[in-house]
């Protein structure tokens, strides 16, 4: 129904389009220049008046008539509901919805059937007067547009408004999408701190949600003790340590020579080769990682007589070190070579080698936009998913040993939320709590590195 | 970098020839000066060398893994397609239908081996082709009867461990040259062939090896398990002496976990008592030359090709084996040498998914030619499957493109029209610096928060499917959307005042020359940003797994809001599967995922090649 109209009124929306065009030089008479704004505008300010209110009307209608005709569906059967419990009421109405509209039923009765017989009837209603609704919106307003197309008219003002209102609502989209991850987190998260209490989760030292329960359906309240974040936490950064023991020579020694050494050629297929393996999806580097790393790094850990897991850190850090190479060597690159030539010309020309330009001048010259590079690249190694998910353990160790197995934050929200779950138990609500986590300590590794650049950044030129 | 300074030329310097650098000392400076400028450019060299080292481990390991699941093996078997068996009152589709095609396949395999009479047997023969054989053959009758009605044989795929088998990956296989004559005992049981020269010999002295590495291997475990031993030993140890400076309820904790220790060292003992013996049988019987062996399914298997038959080698000696005859002689009259023939196959068969049988049957349907390789067109045209040969990726495909069409539906015309009012409109207050900061902070949000936000809003509150396109692509455009505006941003940026000027000054708009001037301009660096961060949408993985879209989903989906998954989620999947085949399969997958990558970072070049305007 939603789509149908919707199309109805984008068909209005390029008639009236045409016909305000139309009308505005029917009222112009031969002489178009005495128009205010061009016809098309006319146009464009019919379609507005005639589609944009009942389009509102629609969206508005769409998302509100669920819930209240949920409501009135309820208030027919509140007696029967007394008895229920909240998730039996909801598998209730899914039930009903499902019969009335073609879906999975897990069973039906008779209540249910009544009911079903209701949520078609409502729906039948509202749809149809929603539709009736619609089209009058669409007729007064395109009356209402019709009768006042003079050639005064400023529509190409009225029109520009509604494309800047349009444009402005775009734009805040990005600030939307901030608030909902913020709010979605924190409002799970507060859902969770109200079973498991805040500090058992920061501090403690045993994360086995698994076991937090006693069977499967059952209502038992989580046992806290066993959502201690602290594991996930070591072998997140551990995993990070590994990745950026490999990534952050090797990306920024690239970037060195890449910006200070290579010749032309070098660079024009170097560059390349850090692009491709930066555009390389995760989920083959995670494949990498267990199929073809961890079963090498196993091998040659037995042939020295070592307990290789198969699963160990090293593997997973390793791989997600070499995914990591081209956004540290990239963003060194970049702040390389914005030091200014004149402060290496003036270097080389009191003698010292190139190497040493670059250490004792570059280098120090261009240290806050590194070291913020190398901030990025933890927090990027930190929220990296698939590598971990796929290469990475289950087992919450807290070790250092680099041939065992950790697990991260990532791969637990991915471990908590894959399969089945129930919204309201501790383990899927931990999940969120693990996201907030995650969000906090990226977002302030981030806001780190934007400061150390704003902070020590020298201005040069 | 200030020897010129710190080492002026003495007064009276010595000799010519010496530049600067007249004393010792400054000669070696330098020497170690020049020395570390090489050591530091070789360190970057390196650096570049090991990022392109990486590039292409991983590159050939794909691509070496993907290059067999390319193609597939069909075997062409008999079938009983006639309308008299099928619908003999020929009464359509509906009985049709109702045809026990497994059967059908059934009957056509056994036709062709009709030695074979054991239950178990026929079991092995039922195997060693796909199982979905018989859903091809129905759909084929039911897509085409009058085609298909009739038919007397039928290519069916072959099961995958089947398939690996001729593309030569299931074990090393060795033929011995025979020299002396054959002879057997009997065409049918078991049976003892006898050669009138040593040509079982080299075949012992194999086997005799294999067991001493199998020694030398179960030496390595035990040698592991007493290492575990121990270690367990050291740490009841430390248990034990911690356990009086412990609180109660720490020290109940240690009293289990030496418990658990102790139950371990039990197994362990029992387990390294179990080995000793192994590896003393295995010194024994690897050492002891000449002597009869016994074959069992850990040494290689020997299988004797004489006389029409095949025989499994079960013991073995220089001169002679005895076995199972699995295809039966046609005599028992002596074959010379070189008439007859041994193979080895050299992987244990307790190692392998396809056991001696399988393979010899497999063998005569080779040798019948009625197997073929073919292109792998089942890999591109079906969706999931839990049957390594039948499972495809275009369900995925597909899945991945209701995905991209959502997300650049989306994030397109949100990400233009934030970058035009940020660029071009905005003034410079409050809220559009929030803006700006928010755009630059969703750029380095991790991608499996944004699923996170998915799962609470778009799932749970809006109550929108699960598992579907529609849900993942708004998801993806949420991520893509920084992406979009920073390069839309750029592109705008980079069109020159002239041009507004030049449109204001003629009287437009400032909305005028933004959509009329400056925006046609941008468009190609908006259309670059665009590409880069549809592919960067379509390698995505993380935040798809948290909206369901990990679901196991045999249909391909037909709109945006039928449960699918996409391509990096399918590769995902496979990789869990233990069958070879399917690892193939995933870096097959791999190889799909990365062409399409290839071709829309080519596109986005050659556009910023081809519309690129230096101002």
């Amino acid at each position: 129904m939603f789509w149908l109209l919707f199309l109805a009124l984008l068909l209005v929306f390029a008639a009236s389009l045409y016909i305000g065009a139309q009308r505005s030089r029917q009222v112009a008479g031969p002489n178009t220049h005495v128009l205010h704004s061009r016809p098309s505008y006319h146009g464009g300010y019919l379609a507005i008046m005639a589609t944009v209110p009942a389009l509102g009307l629609l969206i508005i209608w769409s998302i509100a008539q669920g819930p209240i005709i949920d409501g009135m569906v309820v208030g027919q059967f509140s007696d029967e509901f007394e008895a229920l419990s909240l998730p039996e009421r909801e598998a209730f109405l899914r039930d009903a919805r499902a019969i009335a509209f073609g879906g999975i039923v897990s069973f039906t009765d008779e209540l249910k059937e009544a009911a079903a017989a209701i949520y078609e009837n409502l729906y039948r209603i509202s749809n149809m007067a929603m539709t009736v609704l619609i089209a009058l919106l669409v007729i007064v307003g395109f009356r209402r547009g019709y009768s006042s197309i003079e050639p005064k008219r400023r529509t190409r003002h009225f029109v520009e408004r509604a494309v800047m209102i349009l444009l402005i609502a775009c734009s805040v989209v990005a600030i939307f999408t901030t608030v909902g991850i913020v709010l979605s987190l924190i409002f799970e998260s507060i859902r969770f701190f109200t079973m498991i209490p805040i500090h058992n989760f920061l501090f403690g030292l045993h994360w086995s949600p698994q076991s937090a329960f006693a069977g499967a359906g059952e209502v038992v309240d989580a046992n806290p003790e066993v959502f201690g974040a602290i594991p996930l936490l070591a072998g997140t950064l551990f995993i990070t340590f590994i990745a950026m023991l490999v990534a952050g020579p090797v990306g920024l020694f690239a970037a060195i020579y890449l910006s200070d050494y290579a010749s032309n050629t070098v660079r024009a297929v170097a560059k390349p080769v850090l692009e491709v393996l930066a555009g390389v999806p995760t989920v083959v580097y995670g494949f990498f990682a267990a199929l073809t790393v961890a079963p090498f790094i196993r091998n040659s850990g037995e042939g020295l007589g070592l307990d290789v897991s198969s699963e160990s850190a090293l593997a997973a850090g390793l791989v997600m070190g070499i995914m990591i190479i081209p956004f540290v060597s990239s963003l060194s690159d970049d702040v390389i070579s914005a030091v200014p030539q004149s402060l290496r010309d003036g270097s080389l020309a009191l003698g010292s080698t190139k190497s040493e330009t670059i250490r004792r001048v570059v280098l120090p010259a261009a240290l806050p936009g590194i070291v913020s590079a190398m901030i990025l690249a933890i927090s990027r190694a930190i929220g990296e998913t698939m590598i971990v998910v796929m290469a990475a353990g289950l087992a919450a160790n807290l070790t250092i040993n680099p041939l065992e197995a950790v697990t991260t934050v990532t791969v637990q929200i991915v471990t908590l939320l894959v399969g089945d779950q129930e919204f309201d138990s501790a383990k899927t609500l931990a999940a969120f709590a693990l996201g907030l986590l995650l969000f906090c300590v990226t977002l302030t590794l981030n806001f780190i590195a934007l400061r150390v650049v704003q902070k020590y950044r020298e201005q040069y030129d | 970098m200030t020897d010129v300074a710190a080492s002026p030329p003495a007064a009276g310097a010595p000799s010519q020839g010496q530049g600067l650098h007249t004393s010792d000392a400054a000669r070696k400076r330098l020497k170690a000066r020049y020395a570390s400028e090489a050591r530091f450019k070789f360190f970057g060299i390196a650096a570049v060398l090991t990022a392109a080292f990486f590039l292409v481990l991983l590159l050939s390991t794909i691509v070496g893994q993907a290059i067999p699941a390319f193609n597939q093996h069909y075997v062409t078997i008999p079938v009983d397609l006639s309308q008299e068996s099928l619908d003999p009152n020929n009464e359509g589709e509906a009985v049709l239908r109702r045809v026990d095609y497994d059967a059908v396949v059934r009957n056509g395999l056994r036709s062709l081996f009709p030695y074979v009479e054991s239950r178990g047997d026929r079991r092995t023969l039922g195997g060693l082709v796909s199982s979905g054989s018989a859903v091809r053959i129905r759909q084929a009758v039911l897509d085409d009867p009058d085609a298909t009605i009739g038919q007397t044989s039928f290519a069916v795929p072959l099961d995958d461990v089947a398939d690996l088998y001729f593309k030569g990956q299931v074990s090393e296989e060795r033929f011995v040259e025979t020299t002396g004559e054959a002879s057997p005992t009997g065409t049918e049981g078991t049976i003892q062939i006898l050669s009138t020269a040593n040509d079982f010999r080299d075949l012992l002295a194999d086997v005799k090896d294999f067991l001493g590495e199998q020694a030398d291997e179960v030496e390595r475990e035990l040698a592991s398990r007493e290492r575990s031993l121990e270690r367990a030993e050291i740490d009841i140890v430390s248990y034990r002496d911690r356990m009086p400076e412990e609180g109660a309820d720490r020290r109940e904790f240690f009293e289990d976990q030496v418990q658990i220790l102790e139950r371990g060292i039990n197994g362990l003992n029992a387990n390294i008592r179990d080995l000793t013996a192994e590896l003393a049988d295995l010194r024994a019987r690897s050492t002891a030359a000449g002597a009869d062996e016994v074959l069992t399914t850990e040494l290689p298997s020997i299988l004797v090709e004489i006389n029409g038959g095949v025989v499994k080698a079960s013991s073995i000696n220089a001169t002679a084996v005895e076995g199972e005859v699995i295809v039966p002689l046609t005599t028992t009259a002596a074959a010379s040498g070189g008439d007859w023939s041994i193979r080895e196959v050299v992987l244990p068969e307790r190692n392998r998914k396809l056991d001696d049988r399988s393979l010899i049957y497999l063998d005569q349907l080779a040798a019948e030619e009625r197997v073929e390789r073919q292109f792998n067109m089942i890999f591109f045209s079906s969706g999931a499957s839990r049957e390594a040969e039948l499972a495809g990726i275009w369900g995925a495909v597909v899945g991945s493109f209701f995905t991209m069409i959502v997300t650049l539906s989306l994030a397109f015309p949100l990400g233009v029209a934030a970058a035009i009012y940020l660029e071009e409109f905005a003034p410079k207050n409050r809220l559009t610096q929030l803006i700006e900061v928010n755009i630059n902070n969703l750029a380095a949000v991790p991608s499996i928060v944004f699923g996170l936000l998915g799962l609470a809003v778009f799932l749970n509150t809006f109550g929108l499917p699960r598992s579907a396109p529609l849900v993942g692509g708004m998801v993806l455009a949420l991520l893509t959307l920084p992406t979009i505006i920073i390069a839309s941003r750029a592109a705008l940026r980079a069109v020159p005042p002239s041009i507004r000027e030049g449109a204001l000054g003629v009287g437009a708009s400032k909305l005028q020359t933004v959509l009329h001037h400056v925006l046609p301009l941008a468009m190609p660096g908006i259309l670059t940003g665009t590409i880069i961060g549809m592919a960067q949408a379509l390698g995505e993985t993380a935040p798809l797994l948290m909206i369901g879209m990990v679901a196991f989903i045999v249909d391909i989906p037909s709109t945006p809001v039928d449960p699918s998954t996409v391509l990096p989620v399918q590769i995902f999947m496979w990789a869990d599967f233990p069958e070879v085949l399917f690892r193939q399969k995933t870096s097959a997958a791999i190889l799909v995922l990365l062409a399409f990558l290839v071709t829309m970072n080519a596109l986005a070049v050659i556009l910023r090649k081809r519309f690129e305007r230096r101002w």
